[in-house]
């Protein structure tokens, strides 16, 4: 007889922690946001399970965004270290999570065919990147330090430069997209897309700080980013009465 | 509560989503491997089904940025992930049970090739009726959606599933049933989803 229960339960979201849907200084968010309250489920083995990946689904250079697109030399820009380590609500290290990065050039162009900023595209750099935490939880990654660009929005509307983050988890639950800021920069205040977050402490979860310790001396600086992905824990009472019919 | 780390904030996927995680889509070729929306190969276990539909927004007007990705069980009704203790259900090795695809630039059609999943065990031991969990991001999309797909074929199944009873407008649960048509030797299950408005597809909190 099999266990017919989730052996565990995805810990629930604080949405305090994230922006909302509607967020009219977002303008776009204003025609792409239900009007309808989420409506929330306990954990069934649908929520606490999830894509498994492994080293054979990457490259060799898939960590590398200095390298994996270079063609005839290397991509002009600051040249960075970005690591940490990603961890669940509890604490404890997320094992085998895909992280998944994407990002535009020194110049604040994106390698995109719906991009028409007028800063040029670097022949050098894609501006992508995947790798897998280890048993630690801990991930690194080598880029070009992305720079800001116009949107339109307001008219007058800079993103800060930031890197876009991926995160499989291990429960699909637990699936989460974000942006990584750098420490310092003023359009970080100043960012519509950062201000449809209402909390200054979660908004200080997405600066990755300047981290000279894991820089490499004349060669490239380092940034630290940690993230956390929500808790799972144990099922600790259930209901139904052990070998009872259903 | 201190002793909980708070979990880092979302943010939006933006335009440009596709570079990172479907650069093809994106016009340019960086990795050797790369996610699909091809869920099967040859040797996979179950039938054969397409699932295909566009993302709607409040002014009815195809989303064409977005990025979908579906998370299924086998045609066991097991999902490929330690977790599912469900042991009288084999694994297929041949199915990870998930796919990732983006919409049409022009269109914004979006499409899977799958299979169809078998039911899976719920809480307390009531059955799910077949179901495909999606997560939906794009440009203006603050925090992942997470939503279901049921099929309309199923409906003694869906009649008795405890997450569509947990919705109480019982004409909001046909919002995540979709429907199937032949075409050509193709079974396509359509399952358009509007995002905002009259016909506001249900997401769930998960």
């Amino acid at each position: 007889m099999s266990e017919k229960r989730p052996a565990r339960e995805v810990v629930h979201r604080d949405y305090n922690q994230h922006p909302p849907a509607f967020a009219p200084g977002y303008k776009t968010s204003v025609l792409r946001s239900p009007r309808n309250a989420l409506i929330s489920l306990q954990s069934s083995l649908s929520e606490i399970t999830g894509p498994v990946f492994g080293e054979q689904d990457l490259g060799p250079l898939d960590n590398d965004l200095i390298m994996n697109y270079a063609k005839e030399g290397l991509p002009i820009g600051e040249r960075i270290i970005v690591h940490g380590y990603v961890r669940d609500g509890f604490g404890r290290p997320m094992k085998n999570t895909l992280v998944e990065v994407w990002q535009a050039n020194a110049g604040g162009r994106y390698r995109h065919k719906k991009d028409q900023y007028l800063a040029p595209i670097d022949p050098n750099f894609g501006g992508c990147g995947r790798v897998l935490t280890d048993e630690n939880g801990y991930y690194f990654f080598r880029t070009i330090k992305p720079g800001p660009y116009p949107w339109r929005n307001q008219a007058s509307d800079w993103r800060p430069s930031h890197i876009h983050f991926s995160l499989s988890g291990d429960a699909f639950a637990q699936r989460l997209i974000t942006q990584m800021y750098f420490e310092g920069d003023p359009l970080i205040r100043q960012c519509p897309i950062v201000r449809t977050i209402n909390n200054d402490d979660a908004v200080r979860t997405l600066i990755a700080e300047l981290d000279t310790h894991a820089a490499v001396p004349l060669d490239c600086l380092a940034y630290r980013f940690d993230l956390v992905l929500r808790g799972s824990r144990a099922t600790l009472f259930e209901n139904r009465t052990q070998g009872a019919a259903r | 509560m201190k002793d909980y780390l708070p979990e880092t904030a979302s943010q939006t996927a933006g335009p440009y989503v596709h570079i990172g995680l479907a650069p093809h889509a994106a016009g340019f070729h960086i990795f050797e491997k790369n996610f699909s929306h091809v869920l099967t190969n040859s040797h996979t276990e179950g039938e054969r089904i397409v699932i295909e539909g566009r993302v709607i927004d409040g002014s009815g007007t195809p989303v064409r940025d977005v990025l979908l990705e579906i998370w299924q069980a086998n045609a066991a009704g097991r999902y490929n992930h330690p977790a599912d203790l469900q042991q009288e259900k084999a694994l297929d090795p041949d199915f990870r049970g998930w796919g990732r695809t983006c919409s049409d630039f022009d269109s914004g059609v979006w499409r899977f090739e799958t299979i169809k999943p078998g039911p899976v065990t719920g809480r307390d031991g009531r059955m799910m009726a077949p179901h495909v969990n999606l997560w939906i991001v794009a440009r203006g999309i603050n925090i992942g959606l997470n939503t279901r797909m049921y099929f309309a074929d199923e409906q003694a199944a869906n009649e008795k599933d405890p997450v569509l009873n947990l919705i109480e407008w019982e004409v909001r649960r046909n919002t995540l049933i979709a429907t199937r048509e032949q075409r050509g030797d193709e079974v396509v299950y359509r399952f358009d989803i509007y995002l905002q408005g009259e016909k506001e597809t249900v997401f769930f909190d998960v």
